[in-house]
């Protein structure tokens, strides 16, 4: 065997670096539980795992020539490491935003095990998105989720963070055996699970429908799409914050990547049923998402179905089919990252001073709190797509990628929609500006390390749309694709 | 020369350093930051004009186009783009040193006409914002760019005549100008919409082969809706109702904004297209030289009776962008020598004008510093008190009148040979305009200089010359009024880009001059004098005309009856009544549903992991027979 082939998987072999290097410090750093806690050192600052992060970024940011390896269980174009990139990113913002939250009394003694769960998710990301080979996908699935479920419970003591892990646990293994069925139909009519060498045998018979439908209902359950979203609000409203927003954001953007690319490689044959199956599931995610955001009171669960909606949107890139639906999906995905994890950090500062998450609590915040406000209005705005902000542009041609390719009756649907979610992202914005509280939630500063991720995402909402820089080296990889 | 995006990048920066962190900072401090900004933007201009003027020309004696910095902004199609850049040509150089120039002088003069007002550092922070504006609109490489910056200038103007927002009056001037110019701008957009619908491009030279079947057809059009945006910027009847009360900003911005640079945006944008209307719409062209013809009539007529010095200022502006503008229209073909001289000659008038009425406007700034009143009432003998002031504003009465050997006589010039050329008929009409704008302008020299002193006030307030900071800025541009005329303009810039050399036309010259002296002595004989008897009895004579004249022929209560009565009235009040009760009806009625459908759906929502995943499978089953049947 030829070992030469690992180094083709630098940007996993890197991360699996950082993951071990983070793993050896806490196991000799780590302090006792219920130890003298006021004493430092008080176990691995946030500072390493986030510049360890950013290097094992930094010398990944520049796409190579396409390779393979393993005889090509392990594929890799260069548009990979562009979204590879954008999850890295979003991982960092969400340490930053973490460290508050992991230096409370019940949390810092394990802040190591966090880390090293999320990282964990994120390499099993990282072999979904180059896998070649279905088999390979499936172990990367199950490496982004069965940790996520041990984050989701990471506060097991506290609120329903406990449940939050065992409701995600369920779905998620429902959702897997539902897939892995539907791979073994596959593996059952054609012989085969190598990406390159099934769609010269895919006919579009009916047990390749079936396959098909259950692959995609698994893959609908991570971009928690309806009707396969219903542990979405659960699980985000318990689970702790940071990670709500890790698995808003991350997660689902990954598994959105993947999708699309595997249904544009692997299930090339049957486009016609593919491309109807998304516009109904647009249609109905976007709408019900809507529907049911707006009466939430509760802020996670309104921004369970705010993302869920969002995917929907996501999701318009992947139906047009083009390389210019590939390039707006990963763009909207960058554009998303940063505005959602904007709004979410701003939640879980809130949340970790004051324990308010109802949309009551914040009414008035703006007299207290002038600049977090700021930044959720901002984030909000580019949520809902108002010009000029990022999410105007992303929605403008993740649009025009669906409308070429000629889903005009969806795009208007998703318009409708767009002024319905308008409605509601102002709800909030009206809370923290316009209604009166007599008690608004106290001012507060917060720590340099949440302040980082604050900016970070604000110079993301505003400038992202007018670098038109980014968009284009997107969209000159995502020929590539 | 890629540092020329520099040009754009420092006032921006500038503007936003001066927006954000000005509350900390003295008066003096932002002051300096603003104008050191537009002095390092200034000597770039002077470079790059230096640098571009000297470089050899291309084979057929032309400049060349240069595009040193441009990128992709936002892709529609694979052809159909909109960029972002900067473009060099002569024309756009020739702005470049105009607007660094005026703006740079106004900066210097704002230090002592705006000291201690409140928002100093808001109003440098705003100038920036202006200066970057217009540059870019004249540096721009394609329509859509050039609309783009074209509102920024509409808002920094917006900004900056409603400074002193204390003043309903500014308050409402501001909105007006606003709202005038948007309404013209509309016209811009639609042409610049049908212009790249048809012309397959947002670019200035469209390629002839992109153009769409019949789309040389939809060209007049395209053109003739540019030229409404145009003349909404440039203050053409009858959308020129804004420039009067857009006085209500500070005098320096009136100077810069409204006499040099952003009102003369519209005669860019015709010289700009001049290849285009040459070729497709001659026709339109011609009405753009009507069009002035009767602004530039119509406004100094207004001018001959106003009694504010910045309104008599304004209204001379308006008609002599009109002269431009007939300047623009006479032309009948690329060739300076067949026809189309007139657009050197309204691009060297744009050049001059700008300098001399920037200087007209600084000046006027001065004597309001020191009277504190806008009326000619509070004026008149100040010639002892304020020496400069006085030398500097005679000089830009002299150019403005048409007399050699300064500027404004060589362009006037120029513009007199292009409409005689045109037609006998045009050429007179200009002629007898430019002997009004001589006698209005001398007629308030003598108004604010000689005439009638007012005694009493003048005790009270003891006139005297400004500090330095605003005379040096009057000294240089009148230096620069005095020689400018001798710039041999024609070898920069002509309507087919090659050297075009000047000749002054003896008859049309002689004939300029005489109308030129002769106002002016009507004026003297007029106006000099302590009493004005003559002017008085004329007044009474022709009370109705003047009376109509002084109030602008009531223009604007045209406009308000239109407005109020008519738009208001008729259509919206009938239209907010649909919305509020039948539109806003539907609104509410598809939000109760869509909250009564909510409800009705909630229960989905259990909490309960079993019927998840039982949801889940009925949905995968059910897209299974989606696909199967």
């Amino acid at each position: 065997m030829d070992y030469s082939q690992f180094l083709n998987m630098k940007e996993e072999i890197s991360l699996i670096t950082v993951i071990l290097i983070l793993f050896v410090v806490d196991l000799f750093i780590a302090p006792e539980e219920k130890s003298s806690c006021k004493k430092y050192p008080r176990g691995m600052g946030t500072l390493l795992p986030v510049v360890l992060l950013t290097i094992q970024t930094l010398i990944n940011i520049v796409p190579s020539a396409p390779v393979e390896a393993f005889g090509g269980m392990y594929q890799y174009v260069p548009m990979q490491t562009i979204i590879k990139t954008v999850l890295n990113i979003g991982t960092i913002i969400v340490f930053l935003m973490a460290h508050e939250w992991l230096n409370r009394e019940d949390t810092y003694f394990k802040r190591g095990e966090f880390y090293i769960l999320t990282l964990s998710t994120l390499l099993g990301m990282y072999f979904m998105i180059s896998a070649g080979h279905f088999l390979m996908f499936f172990i990367g699935l199950e490496l982004a989720s069965v940790p996520m479920a041990a984050l989701a419970a990471f506060d097991k003591y506290r609120h329903h963070s406990a449940e939050a892990g065992a409701k995600y646990i369920l779905t998620a293994l429902f959702s897997s055996a539902l897939l892995l069925f539907g791979i073994s139909m596959l593996y059952g009519t054609i012989g085969t699970l190598y990406f390159s060498d099934m769609p010269a045998k895919l006919d579009g018979d009916m047990l390749q429908i079936m396959a098909f439908v259950f692959f995609f209902s698994g893959m609908g359950f991570k971009i928690s799409l309806v009707p396969f979203h219903l542990w979405t609000a659960d699980v985000y409203e318990g689970a702790p914050v940071v990670v709500t927003s890790y698995l808003s954001v991350i997660s689902k953007g990954s598994a959105a990547f993947v999708l699309m690319t595997i249904l544009i490689k692997v299930f090339a044959p049957m486009v016609a049923q593919w491309q109807e199956v998304l516009f109904w599931i647009i249609t109905i995610s976007i709408t019900i998402a809507n529907l049911f955001a707006i009466r939430q009171q509760n802020l996670k669960r309104f921004m369970a179905f705010s993302a869920i909606s969002q995917a929907g949107y996501i999701m318009l890139g992947v139906i047009s089919g083009s390389a210019q639906g590939m390039s707006a999906l990963v763009y909207y995905i960058l554009v998303y990252l940063v505005a959602n994890l904007g709004a979410f950090a701003v939640i879980s500062n809130i949340e970790q001073r004051s324990g308010k998450v109802e949309i009551d609590d914040y009414n008035g915040l703006y007299q207290t709190n002038p600049k977090l406000s700021f930044l959720m209005t901002l984030a909000l705005f580019s949520l809902a797509g108002i010009p000029p902000f990022a999410g105007f542009f992303s929605k403008f041609y993740i649009f025009m990628a669906a409308f070429h390719s000629g889903f005009h009756l969806l795009v208007f649907i998703a318009l409708i929609n767009t002024i319905i979610s308008l409605y509601y992202y102002l709800l909030i914005v009206k809370a923290m500006y316009i209604n009166q509280n007599d008690a608004p939630i106290a001012t507060f500063k917060s720590d340099v390390y949440a302040k980082t991720s604050f900016a970070i995402c604000l110079v993301g909402i505003v400038g992202l749309g007018f670098v038109s820089i980014i968009y284009q080296a997107i969209d000159q990889l995502a020929f590539g694709m | 020369m890629e540092y020329t995006i520099f040009i754009l990048i420092l006032p921006f920066l500038s503007f936003l350093f001066l927006g954000l962190a000005g509350k900390w900072m003295s008066h003096r401090a932002a002051g300096l930051v603003g104008t050191l900004t537009l002095g390092a933007v200034a000597a770039m201009s002077y470079l790059t004009a230096f640098l571009y003027f000297t470089a050899p020309r291309l084979a057929d004696g032309t400049f060349a186009t240069l595009i040193p910095v441009n990128f992709e902004w936002l892709p529609f199609t694979s052809t159909l783009s909109i960029d972002m850049g900067v473009l060099l040509d002569p024309i756009s150089v020739m702005m470049l040193i105009v607007i660094s120039t005026v703006s740079l002088m106004v900066h210097i003069y704002s230090f002592g006409y705006m000291k201690g007002e409140r928002g100093f550092q808001r109003y440098y922070s705003f100038l920036s914002l202006f200066s970057m504006s217009m540059l870019g609109l004249v540096l721009a490489t394609n329509i859509f760019q050039m609309y783009v910056y074209w509102e920024l200038v509409g808002v920094s103007s917006y900004l900056l005549i409603g400074f002193f927002y204390t003043r309903p009056a500014a308050i409402a001037a501001s909105k007006k100008a606003f709202i005038v110019t948007r309404f013209a701008d509309l016209g811009f957009l639609i042409g610049i919409l049908v212009y790249s619908y048809y012309g397959g491009t947002f670019s200035f030279h469209p390629d002839s082969s992109m153009l769409m079947a019949g789309g040389a057809a939809m060209m007049p059009l395209a053109l003739g809706l540019m030229f409404i945006g145009g003349a909404g910027k440039s203050a053409m009847f009858p959308l020129h109702i804004w420039l009067p009360d857009a006085m209500e900003g500070p005098t320096p911005v009136s100077a810069l904004i409204h006499a040099a640079t952003m009102v003369v945006a519209g005669v860019y944008l015709v010289a700009r297209m001049f290849p285009l209307f040459i070729v497709y719409a001659p026709g339109v062209l011609h009405i753009v030289a009507y069009v002035g013809a009767f602004t530039a009539f119509f406004a100094a007529s207004i001018a001959c009776v106003q009694s504010d010095i910045k309104r008599v200022l304004a209204f001379s502006t308006i008609s002599q962008i009109g002269f431009m503008m007939v300047a623009l229209g006479v032309c009948t073909s690329l060739d300076p020598n067949l026809g189309g001289l007139g657009y050197m000659a309204s691009m060297f008038h744009l050049f001059t004008h700008a300098m001399f009425k920037s200087l007209l406007f600084l000046c006027a700034g001065c004597i309001i510093e020191q009277v504190h009143s806008n009326e000619m009432s509070a004026m008149g003998g100040l010639r002892k008190y304020m020496p400069v002031t006085h030398i500097a504003f005679l000089i830009a009465c002299l150019a403005i009148s048409g007399i050699p050997p300064f500027s404004g006589f060589f362009s006037k010039d120029e513009i007199l040979t292009a409409s005689f050329n045109f037609s006998p008929i045009m050429g007179w009409v200009m002629a007898i305009i430019a002997g009004m704008t001589a006698f209005y302008m001398f007629r308030i020299y003598f108004g604010i200089f000689w005439g009638t002193e007012n005694k009493e006030l003048h005790e009270k307030l003891h006139p005297h010359e400004n500090p330095l900071t605003m005379t040096i800025p009057l000294v240089i541009l009148a230096g620069i009024t005095c020689v400018a005329g001798f710039i041999p303009f024609g070898q920069f810039i002509s309507s087919n880009g090659q050297a075009y050399h000047i000749d002054i036309e003896l008859s049309t010259a002689l004939t300029s001059i005489i109308i030129g002296v002769v106002s002016i002595a009507l004026a003297i004989f007029m106006y000099m004098r302590p009493t004005q008897p003559v002017a008085d009895s004329l007044a009474r004579k022709f009370k109705e005309l003047y009376t109509a004249a002084y109030h602008r022929f009531y223009v604007d209560e045209v406009y308000q009856f239109i407005t109020h009565r008519i738009i208001f009235g008729c259509i919206s009040t009938p239209i907010a009544w649909i919305d509020r009760h039948i539109i806003d009806g539907l609104l509410n009625f598809s939000a109760w549903s869509a909250y009564a459908t909510s409800d009705s759906i909630r229960s989905l929502q259990s909490g309960r992991v079993q019927q998840y995943a039982f949801v889940f499978l009925l949905g995968a089953l059910a897209l299974i027979l989606l696909l199967i049947l």
